[in-house]
């Protein structure tokens, strides 16, 4: 930015600014470490049945080692008609997806028209493509649409491919050798979860990366059915209970403030309790 | 161990040449001593990258009738390790007509560790025991032989999530009031197994199961409690 | 993934820009071990059953990207009770099956004591050896599966490079740990561990099939080896039914 004055600043619509980057990379080999993504390791899937498309997710979210997030929701919402799995850097598959979404929607305001899925995919790849692969988004892009169903895969870099069963990030391997062993054309809407239901869980539990539960999204002519939390499979299944007493924790300084004369405390129990 | 990587090698984008002789194989591990007890576990995954080579690699290696090891780290030079530590305690019991002092073990451990200073076992030990007098007593190591005797030990992938928890309800570090009863054998069961479940929330290299040995003056009992497969 | 797996294109682009700063220079090591391997085999794979063990992997040398040799073996049987399979350096694993007959198998009839050494012994010492190389930064570049039947009890383990071991009811190396393994999983614990010789080489088939498909160093021709109470039985190669045509293909 610092070498843009306003006036040209104006001309920049949208999008993000690149200026940085030459300075980002001297000051790594400075030894500066950038500040790290939230990433989905994730599995992510996609098959085509007789009367529509599923789509699968598991809900794990890592930094690293660390499970960042042990639910989060991987499917998102597109068009009423299409959604689309995301792996890959959560900001990047959250914002490239509601991006297009919100780009759709005025479309339709605009046409009157159902959303296509091939347009959904065609505005992702130009995005992705413009980014050169900086924006981290591996997709998963299903839905019905007047031409029938359709399934896309949808590469960072903005490649995309047109295929009757899909798999993408850390789990895909996993799903995919499930796919290729289970697979047949023209399944039925039970045959078809029951698969991605087996090649979500393939990488669930053979990829560190993924974990959780599972999601599944059906997509059908008329009608759709979002599946959050079809298969849970990783409830805990031990705990302890921890009783602090009041005074344990060291206090500096107190004060004390009466909050409202109509407000009425009832004196707990001395203990915090936490967990059952 | 430095990498040299020449100008025209990270041109070509592989990265070419040498030879990595360390691989983190994840996995955590635990010991709580008590008055008369102790307690060690470690999970039972084994694993590099994002995948899991086995669900049922033992990190637990029993070393006298009241002594036990648990390593993390490098698997084969875990293995290695116990194999050796074995072998020369066997040789003690040979020469001595006794098994070894939990105490001799500590040091000796110590010292096969700094032999290697500089090709060190990728390992993060602890060694569980009855003592001299009876008492539990864990010692916990770096790889390269510095140990300690510890109120309470964690170590491996899981250690940075285990042990601020231990530090406050084994050994109650930040407590105003320390609670007047010793830790029972019970509730430090009940910690042990609470501390794997919930790495094993968290940490993705901790799970599968944990093994749990408990050391004391009547023997060695052995525990097993699943945990998350995913 | 990389695209190089193992480094070729470097080794076989000489004229690649050479650094001419000789103070960037590397310093010339007085011997050279074995970085990478050069000639490899991929996924080897295996499954305990009722009564034995079942191994398979296809009969394909890769020399990089190149298919250099297309009718080797990688199954061997070493002595009476064990089936070795091994992914990784061709090369490396035909010197260990030398060394390791010399020092284990022939001892057996030169002692003539009537007892062959068992699959836990041969896997035991496969680690020792393997690890041993990785202490002298001279590593041999397999990855090995170890299976075997003696003493009515069947026996199945892994080893690498680095010495990392272990024992399970399902392995697989290579890509096969990416693709076979999770399919051979679900299978064992769907059966319960209840398999019949059939059905397990039946599986390891579909891995391999599943694997010719997806894995880019994979072949067609494959061998499947079973070790069990009559002893170690390796079948002829056999080629693998695939199908490429699905609708929305």
């Amino acid at each position: 930015m610092s070498n843009l004055n306003e006036e040209n600043y104006e001309e920049e619509r949208g999008g993000f600014v690149f200026d940085n980057v030459t300075r980002n990379m001297f000051m790594e080999t400075k030894g500066y470490q950038a500040p790290i993504a939230m990433k989905t390791g994730t599995t992510i899937a996609g098959v085509i049945f007789k009367g529509g498309v599923v789509l699968g997710a598991d809900t794990r979210a890592t930094n690293g080692p660390i499970v960042a997030d042990k639910n989060c929701s991987k499917i998102h919402f597109i068009a009423p008609n299409v959604y689309c799995c995301g792996a890959g850097t959560a900001a990047d598959t959250e914002n490239s997806t509601a991006l297009i979404s919100s780009k759709l929607a005025l479309h339709r305001y605009s046409t009157g028209r159902q959303t296509r899925v091939v347009t959904a995919m065609t505005l992702l790849k130009r995005m992705l493509f413009k980014y050169q692969g900086h924006v981290s988004a591996a997709l998963v892009l299903g839905g019905v649409d007047l031409d029938g169903s359709h399934l896309y895969t949808i590469y960072p870099h903005g490649s995309t491919d047109k295929l009757p069963f899909v798999t993408m990030g850390s789990g895909s391997l996993a799903a995919m050798a499930i796919f290729e062993e289970r697979f047949k054309d023209d399944m039925s809407e039970e045959e078809a979860k029951s698969l991605v239901h087996a090649g979500i869980s393939a990488g669930i539990f053979n990829d560190l990366g993924s974990g959780s539960n599972v999601d599944l999204c059906v997509i059908r002519k008329d009608s759709v059915e979002y599946l959050r939390g079809y298969d849970q499979p990783n409830e805990r299944n031990y705990r302890t209970s921890y009783v602090i007493p009041r005074g344990t924790t060291a206090t500096l300084s107190s004060t004390e403030e009466v909050l409202s004369k109509q407000l009425i405390i009832n004196e707990l129990d001395d203990r915090m309790e936490v967990a059952p | 161990m430095t990498t040299h990587i020449s100008p025209q090698m990270a041109s070509s984008g592989t990265q070419h040449g040498k030879f990595e002789p360390y691989v983190n194989n994840g996995g955590t591990t635990l010991a709580i001593p008590g008055k008369d007890f102790v307690i060690a576990a470690g999970d039972t995954r084994l694993s590099t990258g994002y995948s899991i080579h086995t669900r049922q690699s033992s990190k637990v290696f029993q070393l006298t009738d009241k002594c036990v090891i648990v390593t993390a780290g490098m698997q084969s030079d875990a293995s290695t390790l116990h194999k050796t530590m074995h072998a020369r305690l066997v040789h003690y019991e040979h020469a001595h007509g006794k098994q070894m002092s939990t105490e001799a073990i500590g040091q000796m451990l110590s010292n096969m560790l700094y032999g290697r200073r500089f090709f060190p076992y990728y390992t993060f030990n602890l060694v569980a025991g009855i003592d001299s007098k009876g008492q539990g007593v864990v010692y916990g190591y770096d790889a390269i032989g510095s140990y300690q005797s510890v109120e309470v030990g964690a170590m491996g992938t899981g250690q940075s999530l285990i042990q601020p928890l231990l530090d406050n309800q084994v050994a109650y570090k930040n407590h105003q009031l320390v609670p007047s009863k010793e830790l029972d054998l019970e509730r430090a069961l009940s910690l042990v197994k609470d501390s794997f479940t919930s790495a094993g929330e968290r940490d993705i290299y901790t799970g599968d199961s944990v093994e749990i040995a408990i050391i004391t003056q009547e023997g060695i009992k052995y525990e097993t409690l699943q945990l998350k497969q995913d | 993934m990389s695209m190089d797996n193992f480094g070729l294109y470097k080794l076989m682009h000489e004229d690649a820009p050479k650094n001419n700063n000789p103070l960037l220079e590397q310093p010339t090591l007085a011997k050279t071990h074995t970085t990478d391997p050069i000639v490899t085999g991929t996924s080897v794979l295996a499954i305990k059953f009722n009564g034995g063990v079942a191994i398979a992997a296809d009969t394909l040398a890769s020399y990089g990207s190149m298919a250099r040799f297309r009718d080797i073996e990688r199954l061997k049987s070493f002595g009476k009770y064990t089936i070795v399979g091994a992914s990784g350096e061709y090369s490396d694993f035909q010197y260990i099956e030398e060394q390791v007959k010399q020092s284990l198998i022939d001892r057996d009839y030169q002692l003539d004591d009537g007892r062959s050494t068992t699959p836990r012994e041969i896997y035991q010492y496969l680690v020792r050896v393997l690890y041993n190389r990785r202490n002298k930064f001279d590593p041999l570049y397999n990855v090995l599966v170890i299976a075997g039947y003696e003493n009515g009890k069947a026996f199945l383990g892994q080893t690498d490079y680095l010495g990392t071991h272990f024992e399970d009811v399902t392995l697989a190396t290579g890509y096969g740990s990416y693709i076979a393994q999770p399919i051979l999983r679900k299978f064992y614990s769907e059966k319960n561990g209840n398999i019949t010789e059939q059905e397990a080489k039946d599986i390891l088939k579909k891995c391999l099939t599943v694997l010719f498909y997806r894995d880019a160093r994979a072949a067609d021709k494959v061998q499947i080896a079973v070790i069990n109470d009559q002893g170690p039985k390796i079948d002829e190669p056999i080629k693998l039914e695939t199908q490429w045509t699905f609708k929305g293909f």
